[in-house]
């Protein structure tokens, strides 16, 4: 056998064995795919050991943090409600922000993570406060971190005092938008009002830099008017009962009845649903709407704004 | 000193560790940056241009940092393990000028290795957001082809050429694994040198307190020379502060190279 001949056999067999290795790879994984155990772990949960550790670095490494929490927050969305446990957020924002305490994207998004009420995120608007407050602990004239801070205050938390103060403080800051100010008055004249959500995400959806965020926003406008919506349909099917004294059991009944000219969807195009024992109107789970934000309990009747409810 | 001979030994330096094809890592610098920017957009949530900075940034000082204390170590004791120092001894070199000639010899290769890396680190930024179609967002902090990334190129630089300062020293009196495992040493203390400064917050003795703040001024202090997080959020770095700290690198620089041919004059190869 020739040199040559005796490499190209050498190459073949060697190919062979690695095929033979993906092939004993493959079978095991599909007879056992229960022995796989799917655990987040997290080495080192101190950021500031991972800082010092870190040496120069710690920028890199709080991408690389950064990554891990969109991942986790990811790949958490992507289970069944039930199943969706966001406990490493904090600890991989954490991480990320500490070493690299200038990462304003990773305060920002990340408080919007644990925001955002179960099952969509975290539910932990707290530990967003906390995040945001490192923040302005690192960077006191960022004005966006107070802006943040007090919409969370605002929109979670419902703690209009809390929210204003935040604004006035990040109003006053050099470098401000004129109208941070005007969001601590509307929050102290008209905390719980509708009308200024809607005017707060037009706001962020007009002037946010960030695809991402501006995304958000209209998402939250669309939430705002599925509500409107909500309340039209709510007035509709009790007018429906009054009229013919039971219950609607389906939008056919009332479509049928000439109430409506066909069954009513949500700004994102699934249809409502209607609880036929209590009437109860909501957006579906499948919808991009779903779940709703939580109200304060006297957002006054809105007039004029209301949007036409789709028929 | 004769300038000629330390040019001379300086360039048989470089050729050797081109020759060593220690240039290669650039190709993989290169190929990193450009899968790394690839698959980042998709990962990322808009942060992609940052990321390829740090990522460029801090794989340009981990490549430069693997060169020069691997390479340092070698600069003197390779040539007295091989023995060729007795036949480079018997020409008309002398001590200083050799170990001189070796130090800019490897700051040669380092300073190529590094223009190149900086070269392909904005093509791939350029390229990044010629794909993006902006050469500057509103969410950015600073332009994608940012001329202020140069100041933290620089600092690297300048970092580099301390680390081979020192791994040199080393070199001259012991073998490359001590050397290696010193120079290492000095380069994580050098990032934890404001601890030293500051030790009286964390001991009651003074006289500790005193040592550390003594340690604090001798021990190369490299944390200061690492601006890469500022430039990559677009925060201002003075021309005043880059001055001072390259003035610090050529003196403390001057200091190790000095030391090492001292005792490398005073050696006894017999």
């Amino acid at each position: 056998m020739t040199p040559r001949r005796r490499t190209g056999v050498f190459v073949i067999a060697l190919a062979a064995m690695l095929a033979v290795a993906v092939a004993l790879q493959v079978v095991r994984d599909r007879a056992f795919a229960f022995a796989r155990v799917d655990q987040q772990v997290l080495y080192v949960s101190n950021a500031e050991v991972m800082r010092r550790a870190a040496l120069s670095y710690d920028a890199l490494l709080a991408d690389v943090y950064w990554i891990r929490a969109l991942q986790h927050y990811g790949g958490e969305r992507q289970k069944a409600g039930h199943e969706r446990h966001y406990d490493m957020l904090y600890p991989l924002l954490d991480l990320a922000t500490t070493l690299d305490p200038r990462f304003t994207v990773g305060y920002r998004f990340g408080a919007i993570f644990l925001a955002e009420p179960k099952p969509g995120g975290a539910g932990r608007p707290d530990q967003a406060i906390a995040l945001l407050e490192k923040g302005v602990a690192f960077n006191p004239n960022k004005w966006d971190y107070y802006h943040d801070i007090g919409f969370i205050y605002y929109w979670n938390l419902h703690n209009y005092e809390k929210a204003a103060d935040w604004f006035a403080r990040g109003g006053n800051l050099p470098g401000a938008p004129f109208w941070l100010r005007s969001y601590a008055a509307v929050m102290l004249t008209r905390g719980g009002d509708r009308q200024a959500s809607r005017t707060m995400w037009t706001q962020i959806g007009q002037n946010e830099e960030s695809d991402w965020l501006r995304k958000t926003a209209r998402m939250r406008l669309a939430q705002l008017d599925a509500l409107d919506q909500i309340d039209v349909l709510t007035r509709i099917v009790n007018e429906f009962a009054a009229r013919t004294g039971q219950r609607a059991q389906s939008w056919e009944q009332i479509a049928r009845a000439g109430a409506l000219r066909g069954i009513p969807v949500d700004p994102a195009g699934v249809p409502y649903t209607l609880d036929p024992k209590t009437s109860a109107i909501g957006v579906a789970t499948s919808s991009d709407l779903w779940p709703l934000p939580t109200e304060p309990a006297a957002a006054p009747e809105l007039s004029g704004t209301t949007p036409p409810v789709p028929r | 000193m004769t300038t000629g001979v330390v040019r001379a030994i300086a360039v048989s330096v470089f050729r050797e560790s081109v020759r060593d094809k220690v240039l290669y890592n650039l190709v993989f610098f290169a190929v990193l940056l450009i899968a790394v920017s690839y698959l980042l957009s998709q990962l990322t949530a808009g942060q992609d241009m940052k990321v390829i900075k740090d990522l460029g940034l801090a794989a340009m000082s981990l490549f430069g940092l693997f060169i020069a204390v691997f390479i340092g170590i070698g600069l003197v004791s390779k040539e007295v393990e091989k023995r060729s120092i007795y036949s480079l001894l018997a020409k008309p070199i002398g001590r200083q000028e050799f170990v001189v000639g070796k130090y800019l010899g490897l700051l040669l290769t380092l300073f190529v290795n590094l223009a190149i890396m900086a070269i392909a680190y904005y093509a791939v930024l350029g390229a990044v957001a010629w794909v993006d179609g902006a050469w500057f967002r509103p969410h950015w902090e600073a332009p994608a082809v940012d001329p202020m990334l140069l100041k933290a190129i620089a600092m690297i630089f300048l970092q580099l050429a301390i680390v081979v300062a020192i791994a040199l020293f080393f070199s001259t009196f012991s073998s490359p694994m001590l050397a290696a495992a010193l120079t290492f040493g000095l380069y994580v203390v050098g990032h934890f040198n404001a601890d030293l400064k500051n030790f009286e917050t964390v001991v009651d003795s003074k006289p500790v307190a005193y040592v550390a703040r003594v340690l604090y001024y001798l021990l190369p202090n490299l944390a200061p020379l690492d601006v890469k997080s500022e430039v990559v959020h677009a925060v201002p770095v003075p021309a005043t502060y880059l001055l001072l700290n390259t003035a610090y690198a050529v003196v403390y620089i001057s200091v190790l190279v000095s030391a090492a041919t001292f005792i490398f004059a005073r050696r006894d190869f017999k």
